[in-house]
């Protein structure tokens, strides 16, 4: 910490011959000192004892690296007039902030900031228009010229099997097993169950479980004359109602009629899990013999090689109006964009009506309506990519390179329904072009935004969107940077210099030490945001009338605002330090921080990566402990983390034409923070983590800031 | 498994060595068999034999190559054909020799299929033919069903129609009988002028467990991403009380370096430490990895044998085309002396049926088993080809048209051309000059 000290002095000893050598008082610098400046005193942050080592050799041409504070001045020429050193308590705002006059960073980089945060907004509501999306269209060859004859025509057959398990599961209680395998053993699968058990981190209160068993059932249809390297995955979760029933009809009856051609080249997987997605995730962790998430499960018996593709199926009526297709998967994962394009193309093959994010696809995209519905559609896919969250079954396969998508039959009341003959022919032909490729799906884009089914933002694309917000935080750092060295340099050059007598000039005591003591609290704060919720559930319910799923959240909440308390308890370990740079050093890692954070979110992430940035930056650029502190306050409180993800679920269900009333949007907000960390304990999301120690220390830094005395 | 079952079972009936000849077979013979034996995945194997000698005649059309059609035998799951050729004793001193050729044809049929969703089959739902007459060159031509489980009164096996023969052996360790329908005997095929065996089950076979084999393997990799992995063998030995050794050898590509430090072999939980392991390691792009070991099954086990890999980088032209289909890696190889049920007889190779020959016997208390489990698929990091192939072919673009036209700069030599100066006249006035002598203008 002594050199990180020495290295600020360094710097602004450098500053200071700098301006010298310029031969101006502070108020005439001009831009290209504060060029000069800026440049050796990163030298000389970075090579500190090197420019001691050389600066006796240096010291005529008056170097910047050379002129070190005791060195480059004489005790004698130091003018008699020389104001005391500031008092170190005192906090003199004006002197840091405004007294040196802005230099050509400063003066540019506010006006650069606001446009580039308009034009990272604009850019990104711009994706649906038009220039920036762009027609899908069909990369991979072994998938597009071949069109296929469907056949299936099991639509009774599949509606029978459909009321049997239904029947079977009422009887039950749970799901069929024995009729499951009974019946997938009639159509000529080889059947194999597995059962799996898991205690949830706490009791998940919107799906009522807590201790959970189950028991996946799959059969393998092995493909004639092959050796069983490749397969498919056809998948219906099932729930504890018989809701999805239809859906097992259907994957039984198309079990049977794949069971009958000889044309398959890969095994076909049928698989009905139990406990929804959980189910899903305990099979395809035993199928890869991983354990990710502490599930306890019975080894697989059966298994079919590398899995190319999966097709998760929901119905829950034997007709349908429309097919609603999700894609968004576990942390924000996309399936390839080609196995959209083949279901897209089978929707129009069989003419049927397909939806995304439960929106109808605009046909003009001439006009100003067509690009205007696709931006909602695309808000909405922002936000569910955003949650991090499995939007069906298929999300769960995504970890593991097998690219999957939901098909959801939705039945409204439009006029014109189809059959389960329809979907299963959709089905059919998704299938046997699947079984025509010879590599895994890896032609078309992994990384994309979908305005409408039919339209598509590539990456390149959109990443400016973020880059535009990013850029904001840089421009502040850099502006923060500048001022760092004028603050540092301000009051000494006003006064000429300090001699080597003072113990430690004020300016040279703002080091990285400073900054551990926020640093280390914010983190430790987040730290117990991540831990102490579950770990301490108990001992919230034995003290607190509550139930353990509540005593997480209002855990959750209590440590969450406890944060915001923190700048009091602080600002007594770091107020021996001159506080006028140390609130500039604090903001200038927090900005730093926050920009790595949020550039290497929209890398994985791009949706969360732009909203939280779209959020946070306007706040954590304005933090400031000087101006209208309350309205700064109101500000960061407002972009903060949780406050996003309230915001985002009041324009979820905006965007879905379904509004929620303020209580309402409380009550949701409540238990998307319970299921978030179920997800992240039952499914390994990253977003509960990511938020809790990346992002709220990082808001914090910025509370700090703002409330810096 | 249920596919790696027939598949390992029909290997095993085509490396099957041949017998050597005691007695003197009858010359000129042609012996020709038919054996349908159920499988354990449910499915029907079919396997075709003839044997004769080189010289004699080969054009047959009837008998039971009528059942040879190729629309039936190509919609099956699996077939194999083989040819055996080898010299044989010319007379009974040995004095001249002359050659055998055997001809092999396995068949799995889909029962399924087949059958409509039951296990019931018929010579006609198989190759949609029945048996009209015996061929004329034949002196034998038989067919074998393996009605193991089967007898008079039997409740659950019905056999049509009916055996007038049956034929008892012990078949990889365990006794099989098989009904025998002789197409020389005139009763088999006058009776109804054609014959078609049919075998149906009259109790729903589906809660009886499916029999399984005592050795049977498994194969698959564990784990996700592109970094590292697990191999994973699972021995099963289904023998109720007695455990014996197999020699597992696995040869696994360089691209996937093996961690044999993380080699680890638990039957029922425990530790099982292999009496014999050699390994050779890989050396890049050079050999692969040889793995061997010897290791006791325990009875009524399964036995996971499991090693860690971590994938290696390839250079970019050592990628195949289809670098994203991944990387095969080839099957473990098992091979035991699997313990039997009852003891084998010596076998009198002439005057047992031609399959017998297909079913190697070591001893009289164990038999030879050799499995091959199934090849595995692992994907290698794969970098994005489309990029570098456009960029290569830009830059190769590039190259060459700097490089030729810098080439040509620089190989050129220049020199100043005489400007041919003056018309007519001049170069009539150096023909003139040149005529006299003179150096010309």
């Amino acid at each position: 910490m002594r050199g990180g000290a020495r290295a600020f002095g360094t710097g602004n000893a450098c500053g200071r011959a700098a301006s010298r050598r310029a031969g101006a008082g502070p108020g005439v610098r001009r831009a290209g000192a504060a060029q000069s400046r800026s440049r050796p005193s990163a030298m000389g942050l970075l090579s500190d004892p090197c420019a001691r080592r050389h600066r006796p050799g240096h010291e005529p041409r008056g170097s910047a690296l050379a002129s070190d504070a005791p060195g480059a001045q004489t005790p004698g020429r130091r003018p008699s007039d020389t104001p005391p050193p500031p008092p170190v308590q005192r906090w003199r705002p004006r002197a840091a902030v405004s007294e040196p006059p802005k230099s050509a960073v400063s003066s540019v980089a506010s006006p650069c900031s606001v446009l580039s945060y308009v034009a990272g907004i604009a850019w990104f509501l711009a994706l649906a228009f038009p220039p920036l999306t762009q027609r899908t269209y069909m990369s991979e060859n072994a998938m597009g010229s071949t069109m296929v004859e469907e056949q299936f025509a099991g639509g009774e057959r599949a509606r029978g099997f459909a009321r049997d398990f239904a029947a079977h599961h009422r009887k039950a209680g749970a799901l069929p097993v024995a009729w499951l395998e009974r019946t997938m053993r009639s159509v000529g699968l080889e059947v194999y169950t597995q059962s799996f058990s898991r205690k949830l981190p706490f009791p998940d209160e919107t799906r009522e479980r807590y201790m959970v068993s189950g028991t996946n059932v799959y059969g393998i249809l092995r493909a004639p004359r092959a050796a069983s390297t490749e397969s498919l995955v056809l998948t219906v979760p099932c729930g504890p109602d018989s809701t999805n029933s239809q859906a097992v009809g259907l994957l039984l009856a198309l079990a049977a009629h794949f069971r009958g051609q000889i044309y398959w080249a890969k095994d076909i997987i049928f698989l009905v899990t139990e406990q929804d997605l959980l189910g899903t995730e305990a099979w395809l962790e035993a199928y890869h013999d991983t354990n990710v998430t502490g599930m306890q499960s019975s080894p697989l018996q059966g298994r079919a090689g590398a899995i190319q593709a999966a097709v998760a199926l929901e119905l829950s009526s034997d007709v349908v109006t429309s097919l609603d297709v999700a894609v968004e998967g576990l942390n924000g994962q996309l399936p390839n964009l080609d196995l959209l394009n083949l279901f897209q193309t089978f929707c129009q093959k069989g003419g049927l009506l397909c939806t995304l994010q439960g929106k109808l696809q605009p046909q003009d995209w001439t006009s100003v309506d067509g690009p205007l519905q696709g931006l909602q559609t695309l808000l909405l896919m922002a936000l569910q990519q955003a949650s991090g969250r499995p939007h069906g079954a298929h999300g769960l396969f995504l970890r593991y390179r097998v690219e999957a998508l939901t098909i959801r039959g939705i039945n409204s009341f439009r006029q014109y329904k189809y059959d389960l003959v329809a979907v299963g022919k959709a089905l059919e032909g998704m299938f046997r072009k699947l079984n025509h490729l010879l590599e895994r799906l890896h032609q078309s884009f992994f990384l994309y935004l979908l305005p409408a089914l039919s339209r598509f933002v590539s990456i390149g694309l959109y990443m400016p969107a973020a880059g535009f917000l990013l850029l904001v935080l840089g421009l502040k750092a850099l502006e923060l940077w500048m001022q760092l060295h004028e603050a540092g340099a301000g009051p000494q050059e006003a006064g000429g210099a300090s001699g080597p007598s003072p113990p430690l000039p004020p300016a040279q005591s703002v080091g990285l030490a400073s900054l551990v003591a926020p640093l280390l609290i914010s983190q430790a704060t987040g730290l117990a945001l991540y831990i102490l919720p579950v770990l301490g559930q108990h001992v919230a319910t034995q003290h607190f009338p509550v139930a353990e799923a509540e005593a997480v959240v209002l855990t959750l909440l209590a440590i969450y605002a406890a944060g915001l308390a923190l700048p009091h308890s602080t600002h007594r370990v770091v107020s021996a330090q001159a506080p006028d740079r140390g609130w500039m050093a604090l903001k200038l890692v927090a900005l730093i921080y926050l920009a790595l954070q949020l550039a290497c979110i929209a890398l994985t992430n791009f949706s969360l990566g732009f909203l939280l940035a779209a959020t946070m930056v306007p706040a954590a650029a304005l933090a400031h402990p000087c101006g209208p502190r309350p309205l700064y306050a109101a500000l960061l409180v407002l972009t903060s983390p949780a406050a996003t993800l309230l915001g985002c679920l009041f324009l979820w269900r905006e965007l879905q034409e379904a509004p929620l009333s303020l209580a309402e949007g409380w009550q949701l907000f409540l238990a998307a923070l319970a299921q978030g960390v179920l997800d992240h304990y039952t499914y390994g999301a990253l977003l509960f983590p990511l938020l809790a120690l990346g992002l709220y220390p990082c808001w914090l830094l910025f509370w700090n800031v703002l409330f810096w005395k | 498994m249920a596919v790696a079952l027939p598949l390992v079972l029909l290997v095993l009936l085509l490396s099957g060595r041949v017998g050597g000849g005691h007695a003197e077979p009858p010359r000129d013979s042609l012996r020709e068999e038919l054996v349908i034996t159920p499988l354990p995945s449910g499915d029907v194997a079919a396997t075709f034999q003839f044997r004769t000698r080189w010289d004699s005649e080969l054009q047959r059309e009837e008998g039971l190559s009528m059942l040879l059609k190729a629309d039936r035998l190509f919609h099956t799951s699996y077939h194999s054909q083989a040819v055996h050729i080898r010299p044989v004793c010319g007379n009974a001193r040995c004095t001249s020799i002359s050659w055998e050729l055997r001809q092999t044809l396995s068949v799995v049929f889909d029962a399924f299929v087949t059958g409509q969703g039951k296990k019931d089959w018929s010579l006609f739902r198989m190759f949609s033919r029945t048996l009209t007459e015996p061929c004329p060159l034949a002196s034998e031509s038989r067919v074998y069903v393996d009605i193991t489980g089967y007898n008079q009164d039997n409740e659950t096996l019905e056999v049509n129609p009916r055996p007038t023969t049956t034929y008892q052996d012990v078949i990889l360790g365990a006794r099989k009988t098989y009904a025998v329908y002789d197409l020389l005997d005139t009763a088999v095929i006058n009776n109804s002028r054609n014959l078609n065996v049919q075998l149906k089950w009259k109790s729903p076979p589906e809660n009886e467990a499916p029999p399984v084999p005592f050795l049977y393997a498994q194969r698959y990799v564990s784990g996700y991403g592109l970094q590292s992995g697990e191999l994973n063998t699972l021995l099963y030995n289904t023998h109720p009380y007695r455990a014996f050794p197999v020699l597992l050898l696995d040869t696994v590509p360089w691209y996937l370096r093996l961690y044999v430090h993380t080699l680890t072999i638990t039957s029922k939980g425990k530790d099982n430490k292999p009496s014999y392991v050699h390994y050779q390691p890989a050396q890049d792009r050079l050999q692969p990895h040889l793995l061997e070991m010897l290791i006791q099954l325990p009875a009524n086990s399964a036995t996971k044998v499991s090693i860690q890999f971590e994938r290696a980088l390839l250079k970019w032209t050592e990628y195949t085309p289809d670098p994203n289909h991944g990387f095969y890696v080839s099957p473990s190889v098992i091979s035991a002396l699997v313990p039997s049920t009852v003891a084998a007889k010596p076998v009198d190779w002439e005057e047992s049926p031609l399959f017998k020959s297909l079913y190697p016997v070591s001893d009289s208390s164990s038999y030879f088993v050799r499995l091959y489990t199934e090849p595995l698929l692992v994907s290698l990091p794969t970098p994005d080809f489309s990029m570098p192939y456009n960029a290569i072919c830009l830059t190769c673009t590039v190259v060459a048209v700097c490089y030729g036209s810098f080439y040509n700069l620089l190989t050129r030599t220049f020199h100043i051309e005489e400007p041919s100066t003056g018309g007519l006249a001049k170069r009539l006035a150096n023909l003139i000059r040149r005529a006299r002598g003179v150096p010309p203008l």
